[in-house]
């Protein structure tokens, strides 16, 4: 038999009542404040686990043990030669491969000859994983510094490429024919039309490509440097001096936070008509 | 300057669009383009503004243009086009940048385009601040600036509610009085084809055929008194009942899609 529902207490219809409101949620907002408080307790968790003994120091460093490490590095003048070496890797590798993957990026999104070609290419290319190149490029460039820069050019390239031609292919038709419609020429559309509308999905990719640079620059290090925070890490690791190798980790994870942040002021700037 | 369509004829893959169309524009006039949905009302107005190449016939000038005109045919679209990154100001000044004019005669004619379309106030701005009918009224203050003998409209009211259609559509009577600037308009509205054409030119369904052009014998300010409205409402009446038919085929044609 079945069971009937219970009967809702009577009330009086006649009675103004308000609207149940039914809009709440799916709109999550910044939240800054508890990923600065949550990120605080899981510090003060670590550090409360590492000065009462719970976890093995040389398995995992308290945070103060590895803030020591760093000061340490910092006042010896290491940080900075271990620094300065990756950072003119990622720099340079970086800008090469997003200088040719803007030019060959454009290309295929405004030539059908280069579309063509370079998406072949591109397309079979793209899913290698470039750290796997580097010992043909030590080959090929030698032993310094040009096969870590190619090693890092060559991933930054790939997305920046696809990034741009993806950027290109969703500028509104509509506005490229507006310019067309007004006599404009091929090279003020590209620069006043498809450039600043392409951005979005650039900026987009750069986000992406920096994150590429220091992945390759501390894998390339790994293989075949003597500074660079990559081989600085790997060194650490060998002579299990956990404090240094995850100091090496904070400054990496440091260096993220500043591209991401550069990119974001970029954003703000070139972007501000969003 | 006449805008002269000759036997234009376009299909996309199989798909017949247009089927010789002919008719001219004279300097001056206004000809509206009327017809059910997907009768190749836009792809003939792309076509006549050559931005899009027939498969047969051609879109064709006779005589000369202003000698002060710096893009004879101009588009004002029914999405407004306006470049998202730049301020008012700047999308009006944009297809000057590349023209014969100094910085100081581009300032004047943008300052006129602005002034002309009620925009002074808003130069600054940038298009997302602004509603729909001032997107519009900058899509037009830029059409201005480059003083067109012919505007190509294609259903610029569209997207538009109705007050803010109303008043853009005065705003288009006033431009439009002097007779300097001729006008192909395209639209679904037949109130605003009767109130702003000199002739209308109904297409069949598609391919569009020209089924026929209807002339509008009053001056577009007898069309604004009261007397007039009889006049406009037979008017639209008539022009409905040679699109009704094919409008309902063609609305289940697109159902069927």
């Amino acid at each position: 038999m079945l069971e009937r529902a219970p009967q809702e207490t009577q009330r009086d219809e006649s009675t103004p009542r308000p609207v149940a409101f039914r809009g709440a949620g799916f709109m999550p907002g910044g939240g800054r404040a508890s990923g600065w408080i949550a990120l605080a307790l899981v510090l003060a968790l670590w550090q409360l686990a590492g000065s009462a003994g719970w976890v093995n120091p040389l398995f995992l460093p308290a945070p103060s043990a590895i803030a020591v490490a760093m000061y340490k590095l910092a006042v010896s003048g290491a940080l900075w030669q271990h620094v300065a070496a990756s950072i003119v890797r990622i720099g340079s590798g970086w800008l090469i491969g997003t200088l040719l993957g803007v030019i060959v990026g454009l290309g295929i999104g405004l030539s059908t000859l280069v579309r063509g070609v370079g998406m072949t290419f591109i397309s079979a290319l793209f899913p290698i994983p470039k750290i796997a190149l580097l010992p043909l490029l030590i080959l090929w460039l030698g032993i310094g510094e040009e096969p870590k820069i190619a090693t890092i050019a060559l991933g930054v390239f790939f997305s920046t490429a696809i990034s741009v031609y993806s950027g290109v292919d969703a500028v509104p038709r509509n506005l490229i024919r507006m310019a067309q419609s007004f006599n404009v020429p091929f090279h003020a559309i590209v620069a006043r039309v498809i450039w600043p509308g392409a951005l979005p999905s650039i900026l987009a990719g750069f986000r992406i490509t920096a994150s590429v640079a220091l992945l390759l620059v501390v894998s390339a290090e790994m293989i075949g440097a003597q500074f660079g925070i990559g081989a600085f890490v790997l060194q650490a690791g060998n002579l299990m001096q956990t404090d240094q190798l995850l100091a090496g980790v904070v400054i990496l994870s440091l260096f993220g936070l500043a591209v991401g942040k550069a990119i974001n002021v970029l954003e703000a700037r070139l972007l501000h008509w969003r | 300057m006449d805008l002269i369509a000759h036997q234009i004829s376009h299909r996309f893959g199989a798909l017949d669009v247009l089927d010789r169309v002919s008719f001219t524009v004279a300097a001056g006039e206004v000809v509206a383009i009327v017809g059910p949905s997907g009768c190749g009302k836009s792809t003939l107005l792309s076509i006549l503004g050559g931005l899009l190449r027939p498969s047969d016939g051609a879109a064709e000038l006779r005589g000369a243009p202003p000698a002060d005109s710096l893009n004879p045919l101009t588009f004002v679209f029914q999405d407004f086009a306006l470049l998202p990154w730049c301020t008012v100001e700047e999308n009006i000044e944009f297809p000057l940048v590349h023209a014969a004019l100094d910085a100081a005669a581009r300032r004047a004619v943008v300052d006129e385009a602005l002034r002309r379309t009620g925009l002074s106030d808003f130069r600054g701005a940038y298009p997302k601040q602004l509603s729909g009918g001032m997107r519009q009224r900058v899509g037009i203050a830029r059409a201005l600036a480059v003083r067109p003998a012919i505007l190509l409209m294609d259903e610029p009211l569209s997207a538009l509610d109705s007050q803010t259609r109303e008043l853009l559509m005065e705003d288009f009577i006033r431009l439009l009085a002097d007779g300097t600037m001729g006008a192909v308009y395209i639209t679904h509205n037949l109130e605003e084809a009767v109130r702003l054409a000199d002739r209308v030119v109904v297409l069949s369904r598609r391919p569009g055929r020209i089924r026929e052009i209807v002339t509008i014998r009053m001056t577009r300010a007898e069309r604004g008194g009261i007397d007039a409205r009889g006049k406009l409402l037979s008017l639209q009446n008539q022009l409905w009942s040679l699109i009704r038919d094919e409008a309902i085929d063609a609305e289940r044609e697109v159902q069927h899609a």
